[in-house]
């Protein structure tokens, strides 16, 4: 079958050594078995994430992001960009569109590109990977690829907050979206349902307002753990991130017993299609599954 | 009253909302606020918000300035875009507290030391430094953020975690000499220069 | 006329054959029920069943038909006799689907079916065929009183319809409320900008309508006669001139709540005015900067919204005039349009902009009118403009803003006329020879609106409010006084938009009553109905109930004092009839009669039987269709029920419940329609009067040394029919618990 070509965009967090390396290589297994060819846009750069606007103004930001999107427009004509992160993805969208939508907004960025040899014409797509799955490869698609199905696992899928609002996956409710869970039911493993699938982890803040944030993660790793859940599953990096990271925090503070793995949708997938724990960047997990680890080594 | 605070004032005669509308990012949209307080009730940190966006709303139609740009509840926003869904008037209430916040920063009326405001500083800052942010320097800045002696203290305290994540290879330490970069970094140094020019221009700053 | 003949139709289809011995049915309708004849059909409302039916009448000179079959809510085209009496045991909806399925019911099912047989039976005899009044008038004309915005329309739907229309207008010019207004709210798309009224093409078209007869500065003197033959005296300067007319639209609109009553929100105070006044400067403005009364150009103004209004201390208005938040914000328009600088502050604890004012608001705060939630607390005058102070309800605090002028949203008033409930009092006092209720009276009669010459009063019966009794729920147009039509902010508060369409639908109803009425017909809600009330008045003891109880005001006194039925006000709900102690009044197909002797024609099993009998009235406009709606979802109820219809609570006499009680049933249960503020009793009072009359039954309880229980009324809506089947399953099982009737086996 012929590939798929996507102009690629880590994101920081997914570079090599960075808090979110083992998605990359989580997923580079999964998108070989569904035939999807991810081309990285060479010398990418930074989104502003969803912090940036304190120092960074509103053009400055739209200038950032438009310098990936023209890269891939002249490198990688024809091709849409993909990003497995949910922020980079949606200031990259936003800034596509609110370019799209302004023309004076997109004439005043283009000259701030032209500082670095650039220009934007408007011709690239921003999407998700997630998007990319559901739409272009379909559950069909990727449940055709499953050889171990993870069988008696019991995931809460946690969509979080960016992946999901404000633009969200096509058909999708922004308080209930399906999708994650039936990407679970898709590898075989059971979607619990719980109150704190769309709660916000406390994002960006996890950094500035320890306390609030580590509130909001208790409250989602709780809420999994009392709807019988063994794992957390998302599509988000920072979620990721935060609920994994900061439940040793939340046990020290509150004694708490905590000790739920968080887990990328890519993970499951690579062992679902036969991938072993290094290619689903297991051990690049704090907190282990032992479940999903066994099946890997199955 | 800093310098940028005082043209303010002056430019616009206590007609903060006119203000709001042309200075802040989407400011335009805050006459739009039916005030059914769907946004008040949306927000994850909600209790923690001295105002809640429907409130900042409107005391800005009540020429409330001060009020607003001193207040540190725009920072407690985790852009968790609740509030941009729900609202029944589609108000991009995340983007005017961004841009409330950023104003607020420019002016120099923002609460000091708020944290979200510092790190949002140094994270703009290790970005601009690069092009690509720099998670270790990112977070050993933070950790200094309120001096060296609480730094020491914030970062024992998460060294566990901190650890873990560099067994994990999540965390290379090996980047405090180098790490990711982008080539042209100086092209998007001078970009960034130049939107900011742009639009200092337009929004009418004058340095 | 040719001698009765009776005859009984019983249909086996459907199912009612395979659970219910017909022949049995057959031998109760020939033997106790008396039929000259009975057919049974396997498929009855089949061409061929109805064809059997008509052959009868035509060839075998049936003059009296019997059907059992499906409830007299089914099938009603293919069962349509118009030349014979005819009555319907109801088996299909009544019995077969109700009764619990199973061998062990079979006894109690077919005794149902006995019984309602014999009932139907037992009423047919009773009827006689309705012909019709024929002493009907057949004039066609609309009256409309009141030329404003809802009387100009209503007059020309019904001129466009091909109705000739009379126009009553008090004020020299047509054009009413309308007329003093600079633009109106918009009523298209896309609701964003003021627009034009419309009031002088509408004034223009209606003046030029060939079929519209135009009077202005008249007043209508005198309102005499019924629907189809009103006499109209209409008063322009000192002249009366006399019309004729079928039918009546009252669209006689409001006043708004006088200023003067809110000192405390500054009325009274110069730059203090109304919604009203704020027209007046737009209008003088014309376009440009609007100016105070004083010649200073407004340069901020306040905009007070519910003024006097939705008040629960009492002092004003406690309701929502619902066209005030759009009003004010397409004014605060008229500043902002002139000069986008002007400061426009619209103040409101809730604003209600209904349907697509949304999209109007919207577009008011896009042009940047500063729409404040808070509650103004007082106004006084602050430099040469005023200070509002109030509190803001987002940021709870108490504040003030200053303005140039000040503009109070205040409420709409009916024009409805003479409130009757005040009027009876003083017509009695005045009558009884009092002076001052005499000189009373005649002030009253000044604000009257239509002088009907009724014994009743001049005007409408009002609701609440002063508001024009309408039947709000659900026939919105039918006021209380049969043949005239409510239209506009007289029976409710409404903004124009709704005002027009009221007119429309009151213009409808206006031609519907013209034309029932030239064909000796009733009016909704038993609209085409032939029958009406005729009272013996040799038994009649001129107690006056009928007269004062009739909901319609239908019933006058003549010169002997005896009532005097005016049959084309009469709506046909028998409220008369129910209410009238010695039963003198009838219909030809329904009377004390024609229900008494269904209650009796039931087969009473005795005290040991084990098997109660409970009579159901049940009002035929709700409760009758949510029990066959029971059936048709298959609800089981209790078999030891025996349900009649009628027409309303109102029509139900106290003696069918004694006579009930008398031949021994165990209980009886009333169900009618919601009565009370919301009420939703197609006659109005009915309910009501039925469920006051009922409240005094529990002496002739006790007379008869009966438990209070024995008798019950229930409130049940066309939706009920899951908790009707309850009220009956719980009844049964409470009667099985007090025990047996000791009333059983004593006739
Ligand atoms: S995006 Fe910001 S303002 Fe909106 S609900 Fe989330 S935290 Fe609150
Ligand atoms: S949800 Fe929207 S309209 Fe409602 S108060 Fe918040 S911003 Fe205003
Ligand atoms: S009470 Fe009813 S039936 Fe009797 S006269 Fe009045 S409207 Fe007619």
């Amino acid at each position: 079958m012929a590939k798929k070509n996507y102009a690629f965009y880590p994101g920081c967090s997914s570079q090599k050594g960075a808090s979110a390396s083992n998605f990359v290589t989580s997923i580079g297994m999964m998108c070989d078995k569904l035939d999807i060819q991810l081309n990285e846009i060479p010398d990418w750069n930074c989104c502003g994430a969803s912090i940036g606007y304190g120092e960074g103004g509103e053009l400055p930001r739209l200038a950032l992001n438009a310098r990936n999107l023209a890269l891939a427009e002249k490198n990688l004509p024809g091709q849409d960009l993909v990003s497995g992160c949910p922020a980079c993805w949606l200031s990259t969208r936003e800034t596509a569109e609110r370019l799209h939508q302004h023309s004076d907004l997109m004439a005043e960025t283009n000259v701030a590109l032209k500082e670095a040899g650039l220009s934007f014409k408007g011709g690239v797509k921003a999407r998700h990977m997630v998007e990319v799955l559901i739409e272009d490869v379909g559950f069909a698609g990727m449940k055709a690829q499953v050889v171990k199905p993870l069988e008696g696992l019991k995931i809460a899928g946690y969509v979080g907050c960016q992946t999901n609002r404000p633009f969200g996956i096509a058909g999708e409710s922004f308080e209930n979206p399906m999708y994650l869970d039936k990407m679970i039911e898709t590898v075989g493993a059971e979607a619990v349902s719980y109150d704190q699938k769309v709660t916000c982890c406390g994002g960006a803040l996890a950094f500035s307002e320890p306390e609030k944030s580590q509130k909001q993660i208790r409250d989602i790793v709780e809420s999994a753990y009392d709807n019988g859940a063994e794992m957390i599953v998302t599509p988000c990096q920072l979620c990721q991130a935060n609920v994994e990271i900061y439940q040793s925090e939340i046990n020290k503070k509150h004694g708490t017993k905590l000790a739920m793995p968080v887990m990328y949708y890519s993970q499951l997938m690579t062992v679902a299609y036969g991938g072993n724990s290094k290619q689903a960047g297991l051990d690049g997990n704090i907190i282990h599954s032992q479940k999903l680890r066994d099946i890997a080594a199955k | 009253m800093s310098n940028q605070n005082q043209q303010a004032v002056a430019r616009y005669h206590n007609n903060f909302l006119r203000e709001v509308e042309e200075r802040v990012e989407d400011g335009d949209w805050v006459k739009m606020c039916m005030q059914c307080g769907v946004c008040a009730g949306s927000c994850p940190l909600g209790s923690a918000w001295e105002h809640t966006p429907q409130k900042i709303f409107m005391m800005i139609r009540a020429g409330k300035r001060d009020e607003v740009l001193k207040s540190d509840a725009m920072w407690m926003c985790t852009s968790c875009y609740n509030c941009i869904v729900r609202c029944p008037r589609k108000l991009p209430i995340t983007h005017i507290m961004h841009g409330l916040a950023n104003y607020a920063h420019r002016l120099d009326m923002a609460p000091k030391g708020q944290p979200t405001r510092v790190i949002a500083k140094l994270f703009w800052d290790n970005l601009v430094k690069t092009g690509r942010v720099n998670e270790l320097k990112f977070s050993l800045a933070m950790y200094f953020k309120d001096g060296f002696v609480q730094g020491i203290k914030n970062a024992m305290a998460m060294q566990s975690a901190g650890l873990s994540l560099v067994k994990a290879k999540r965390l290379n330490p090996m980047e405090i000499i180098g790490g990711h970069k982008c080539k042209d970094s100086s092209g998007i140094k001078k970009m960034i220069a130049r939107a900011r020019e742009i639009e200092d221009r337009k929004k009418g700053f004058t340095s | 006329m040719a001698d009765n003949k009776f005859a009984a139709y019983i249909c086996s289809g459907c199912g009612i054959g395979d659970k219910i011995d017909i022949g049995t049915l057959e031998k109760i309708a020939k033997k106790e029920g008396k039929m000259a004849e009975v057919k049974v059909h396997p498929f009855l409302c089949s061409t061929e069943g109805v064809q059997l039916i008509s052959d009868d009448i035509a060839n075998e000179a049936v003059t009296h038909v019997c059907i059992a079959a499906c409830s007299r809510r089914a099938k009603t085209e293919a069962f349509y006799f118009p030349t014979v009496a005819m009555s319907r045991a109801n088996l299909r909806e009544g019995v077969l689907w109700v009764v619990a399925e199973g061998d062990a019911h079979d006894e109690v099912r077919q005794e149902m079916a006995d019984d309602y047989v014999r009932m139907a039976c037992a009423e047919v005899k009773k009827m006689k065929l309705p012909e019709g009044n024929p002493n009907h008038g057949g004039n066609k004309r609309i009256l409309v009183v009141g030329g404003g915005m809802s009387g100009m329309t209503s007059a020309l739907e019904a001129a466009d319809a091909g109705y000739d229309v009379v126009i009553v207008e008090k004020q020299a010019l047509l054009g009413g409320w309308g007329a003093k207004l600079w633009k109106r709210v918009p009523f298209k798309a896309p609701y964003a900008e003021p627009q034009d009224t419309g009031v002088a093409e509408l004034a223009a078209k209606v003046s030029s309508h060939p079929r519209i007869k135009v009077y202005v500065g008249s007043t209508v003197a005198e309102t005499a006669g019924a629907p189809g033959r009103f006499n109209i005296k209409i008063a322009q300067d000192a002249d009366i001139v006399e019309e004729t007319v079928g039918a009546i639209v009252q669209a006689t609109g409001f006043t708004s709540y006088d200023i003067a009553k809110l000192p405390e929100l500054g009325g009274g105070q110069a730059n203090v005015t109304d919604q009203a006044g704020l027209e007046a400067l737009a209008i003088a403005a014309n376009g440009a900067a609007i100016k105070r009364a004083d010649g200073k150009v407004v340069e901020s103004v306040v905009f007070v919204q519910c003024a006097g209004q939705r008040d629960d201390t009492g002092k004003h208005l406690p309701y929502c005039s619902g066209h005030c938040c759009a009003t004010s914000i397409k004014q605060a328009m008229y500043f902002k349009d002139a000069n986008p600088d002007i400061n426009t502050v619209v103040m409101y604890q809730d604003l209600r902009v209904p349907g697509m004012g949304e999209d109007f608001y919207r577009s008011a705060q896009d042009k940047g009118v500063t729409f404040t939630k808070g509650r103004a607390s007082g106004v006084e005058s602050s430099g040469s403009g005023c200070r509002v102070s109030f509190r803001d309800l987002i940021l709870d605090e108490d504040t003030s803003v200053e303005a140039d002028l000040v503009v109070l949203a205040t409420g709409q008033v009916p024009s409805a006329g003479v409130d009757l409930e005040a009027w009876n009092p003083v017509v009695m006092a005045a009558d009884g020879g009092a002076e001052d209720a005499k000189q009373k009276k005649a002030e009253m009669q000044k604000i009257s609106i239509l002088n009907l010459n009724y014994r009743q009063g001049p005007d409408m019966p009002q609701f609440k409010h002063g508001f024009a009794d309408s039947h709000f729920i659900c026939f919105p147009y039918e006021t209380r006084r049969t043949g005239i039509y409510a239209a506009g902010p007289v029976r409710r508060p409404m903004d124009m938009l709704q005002a027009t369409e009221d007119a429309t639908g009151a213009a409808l109803k206006a031609i519907q009553a013209v034309e029932n009425a030239s064909l000796g017909r009733a009016a909704h809600p038993r609209s085409g109905d032939l029958s009406f009330p005729t009272a013996r008045l040799e038994g009649c003891t001129q107690c006056k109930r009928c007269t004062v109880e009739c909901p319609f005001g239908a019933i006058d006194e003549d010169e002997r004092r005896f009532p005097k039925f005016n049959e084309e006000r009469c709506r046909r709900c028998g409220t008369c009839m129910g209410a009238c102690p010695v039963r003198v009044i009838s219909f030809e197909n329904y009377s004390v009669d024609t229900v008494g002797s269904q209650i009796k024609s039931v087969d009473m099993p005795d005290e040991f039987s084990e098997k109660p009998r409970i009579l159901i009235l049940a009002c035929e406009n709700d409760a009758y269709p949510a029990l066959d709606m029971t059936g048709l979802s298959r609800t089981v109820y209790s078999a030891f029920v025996r349900v009649i219809p009628v027409r309303c609570l109102g029509s139900v006499n106290t003696i069918w419940i004694t006579d009930a009680l008398n031949a021994g049933y165990d209980g009886v249960m009333m169900m009618g329609c919601k009565k009370g503020d919301d009420y939703q009793c197609h006659f109005v009072k009915g309910s009501e009067l039925a469920h006051y009359r009922m409240s005094k039954i529990g002496d002739t309880l006790t007379q008869l040394g009966l438990e209070p229980e024995r008798v019950v009324t229930h409130e049940v809506a066309i939706t009920d029919n899951t908790r009707v089947a309850q009220y009956i399953n719980d009844y049964v099982a409470q009667i099985n618990e007090i025990g047996m009737s000791p009333m059983k086996g004593f006739n």
